[in-house]
């Protein structure tokens, strides 16, 4: 049983046996054909190009019919999509040196409205960050590349997930504290300890490898911020 | 021979022989399959593979009938399942330490293969599968970790699905319609749940089954790594050195079920958490999409690759080098029939080269699982004087030097398995 040859024979056999039986009944059998009807008059060829064009016929019919449904239906449906809707947000209340969350794609959207010295901070640690002139072109939009990664100097608008693997960073604004005597206020996520300056921007050194992204947003008014849309689209 | 033994067979079994080959199959793979007469203790852990695969089958059966994937109440369902359905608690706790155990006895039965040589020719094909099973049963684990819905479920979760968005250029998008939505919410949840309960156990079930066919095909390795069917009786053409499964294996077999199910119902009983590995606390709290648990890590048999992952910095500003080097960690079993240039397949009979490698690759990929399970600043950091780790996390600097030896084990395999000196391998298995 577990010697191979012996093994290979069973399935075989009872093909073998009926085309023999078939044989002896129908005699113009080609030798070589494993079947028991003249393939003399079959046009080979034709025969070999219709069962291909049928297979690929078949298999794109196969993808293009079934796929679709199958692969679209797994992305966001449109509840998802109308849940992922901008978010309007009042910061006529913000004050200086204090943020707020807003939720926007079950995602927490920080706004941070920094003070002066908390703005001029920023150009003064671009030696210690991984991309001070935000070169990442993907973790913000092109109308916040600039020194504040914002439209206004002392408002920020930052997703806060870590760009490492989702967490949520803790914001450690003020000076020091158990950040060390260095620390001249930002964001430190709890998971893998990266560290973020008051424009998301990522401190070398950290796990994470970009700045954190700032959405797309706009102003409606000068205290009406419109998170999830670039003015362009609107 | 299906034939004649239609004819062996008289009442009953002669009329389902006559319709299915049901006494052929019973010889094939039970009474007429020949193993070897030589296995040894490590020999328990497929046989318990498979029997935890049945429970896992039975219990998830049972908990379907009471949980709700849905996000508003999955938690609490689970929650109804331990407090409120009769026996629901010894369900729930035998299917989550079942998970565990799965990998407890996988990890045996894959280091098994490593030390007997069974992944060497002729038994690739059954590696291979092998490696399949695996990577099914690691998606099969995290897709049924979310279904809780606690802080660790979703925050893992988080961190997984994000880790595809790292590929380059079709990531972020790819890890969007993972999601079918642009955070882990409901619809995450619902389509982890189809995939958990519904596809990836078929699969499983289809790759255990060509592992066996492919096994039965050429046969079982043994401890001495020599091939029992090169020496036969000439009467018979049975293996000198084999007898057949049925029932001298089956029995051998059922007294190691019954010792791991003594220590299966011990866990269950008085430890089912595990102090935090098979279980951890934070999953005791529902998930919250707006606050991130202080610490998260996988569940235990995840972390080595979890730690590979953690050690690999950041390279051009991304982190796909590192998402890419915790793929590799675990794909390189699959490339271990090539890399294996030994003359000899057991370690009975390899040289001293072999054994301090796969020494140190049990010690690195036990020391990155400890090390997965901790926050990375655990042992504290460097002082800021010394040259190039000045400053570094410790337990980071030990996880990247783990994590160069874990990858040398495999690259640097053809080097020294063809280098060490073999001992001679005998004509027959011994004990």
């Amino acid at each position: 049983m577990s010697d191979k040859p012996n093994d290979k024979k069973p399935p075989r056999k009872p093909r073998a046996a009926v085309n023999k039986a078939d044989s002896e009944i129908s005699k113009p059998v080609q030798s070589e054909s494993p079947l028991s009807f003249d393939t003399s008059a079959v046009d080979v060829e034709k025969r070999k190009f219709i069962t291909i064009a049928t297979a690929c016929v078949g298999a794109a019919g196969a993808l293009g019919i079934m796929a679709p449904p199958f692969v679209g239906s797994m992305a966001p449906s449109e509840r998802a999509k109308a849940a992922g809707a901008p978010v309007e947000v009042d910061i006529s209340k913000l004050e200086a040196g204090s943020m707020m969350t807003v939720e926007w794609r079950g995602k927490p959207v920080w706004i941070i409205k920094r003070t002066p010295e908390q703005t001029a901070e920023l150009a003064k640690h671009n030696d210690s960050l991984s991309d001070p002139n935000c070169d990442v072109t993907s973790q913000q939009p092109a109308y916040c590349k600039n020194a504040s990664r914002s439209i206004k100097q002392d408002i920020a608008v930052i997703i806060g997930i870590c760009t490492h693997l989702g967490c949520s960073p803790s914001a450690k604004m003020q000076k020091g504290g158990d950040m060390g005597d260095a620390w001249t206020g930002g964001f430190f996520c709890p998971c893998h300890g990266s560290k973020f300056d008051l424009a998301g921007r990522v401190f070398k050194g950290s796990p994470a490898p970009t700045n954190l992204v700032v959405p797309p947003h706009q102003y409606l008014t000068d205290t009406t911020l419109l998170i999830g849309v670039d003015k362009a689209e609107a | 021979m299906a034939e004649k033994q239609m004819n062996e067979t008289k009442g009953l079994m002669g009329w389902i022989d006559a319709r299915f080959p049901l006494t052929s199959t019973i010889k094939q793979h039970m009474t007429e399959y020949y193993a070897p007469k030589n296995f040894n203790f490590w020999y328990y852990f497929g046989i318990l593979a498979t029997v935890v695969f049945a429970l896992q089958i039975l219990t998830g059966i049972f908990l379907t009938m009471h949980y709700k994937p849905s996000a508003a109440d999955a938690f609490a369902s689970v929650e109804y399942i331990m407090r409120d359905v009769w026996g629901g608690n010894y369900i729930r706790y035998m299917h989550s330490t079942g998970a565990s155990m799965f990998f407890i006895v996988v990890y045996l039965h894959m280091f098994r293969g490593l030390i007997y040589g069974s992944y060497r020719n002729p038994r690739e094909l059954i590696w291979l599968f092998g490696v399949a099973i695996f990577l099914c049963l690691m998606g099969e684990a995290f897709f049924g970790y979310l279904l809780p819905w606690g802080q660790m479920s979703y925050w893992g979760a988080q961190v997984i699905v994000n880790l595809f968005s790292a590929i380059p250029f079709i990531g972020p998008d790819f890890s969007e319609w993972l999601r079918g939505d642009y955070l882990i919410s409901d619809a995450t949840l619902n389509r982890f749940f189809a995939f958990h309960v519904i596809a990836l156990p078929f699969v499983l079930a289809g790759l255990v089954a060509v592992h066996l066919i492919a096994l039965h095909e050429v046969g079982s390795n043994n401890p001495d790594g020599v091939e029992i069917k090169k020496k036969k009786d000439p009467k018979t053409g049975i293996p000198l050195d084999g007898i057949p499964f049925h029932p001298y294996y089956t029995v051998k077999d059922t007294v190691g079920v019954v010792a791991f199910f003594i220590v299966f119902a011990a866990i269950i009983f008085y430890a089912p958490d595990m102090g935090g590995y098979f279980l951890e606390a934070n999953n005791f709290v529902p998930a919250n999409p707006l606050v991130t648990p202080a610490h998260i890590a996988p569940v235990w048999y995840f972390t080595p690759y979890y730690s590979i992952l953690r050690a690999v910095p950041p390279i051009l500003n991304s982190q796909f080098p590192g998402v890419a080097m915790m793929g590799l960690s675990v794909m390189a079993f699959a490339f271990l029939p090539w890399l294996d240039k030994s003359p000899v397949a057991s370690i009975r009979y390899r040289g001293g080269l072999y054994k301090k490698w796969l020494a140190a690759f049990v010690v690195s990929f036990v020391v990155l699982g400890y090390l997965g399970t901790v926050p990375s600043n655990i042992w504290g950091q460097f002082s800021a004087g010394m040259p190039i780790i000045g400053g570094a996390d410790r337990a980071t600097v030990v996880a990247r030097i783990f994590t160069v030896v874990y990858f040398a084990f495999f690259i640097l395999m053809p080097w020294y398995t063809a280098k060490d000196k073999t001992k001679p391998v005998p004509e027959r298995v011994t004990y």
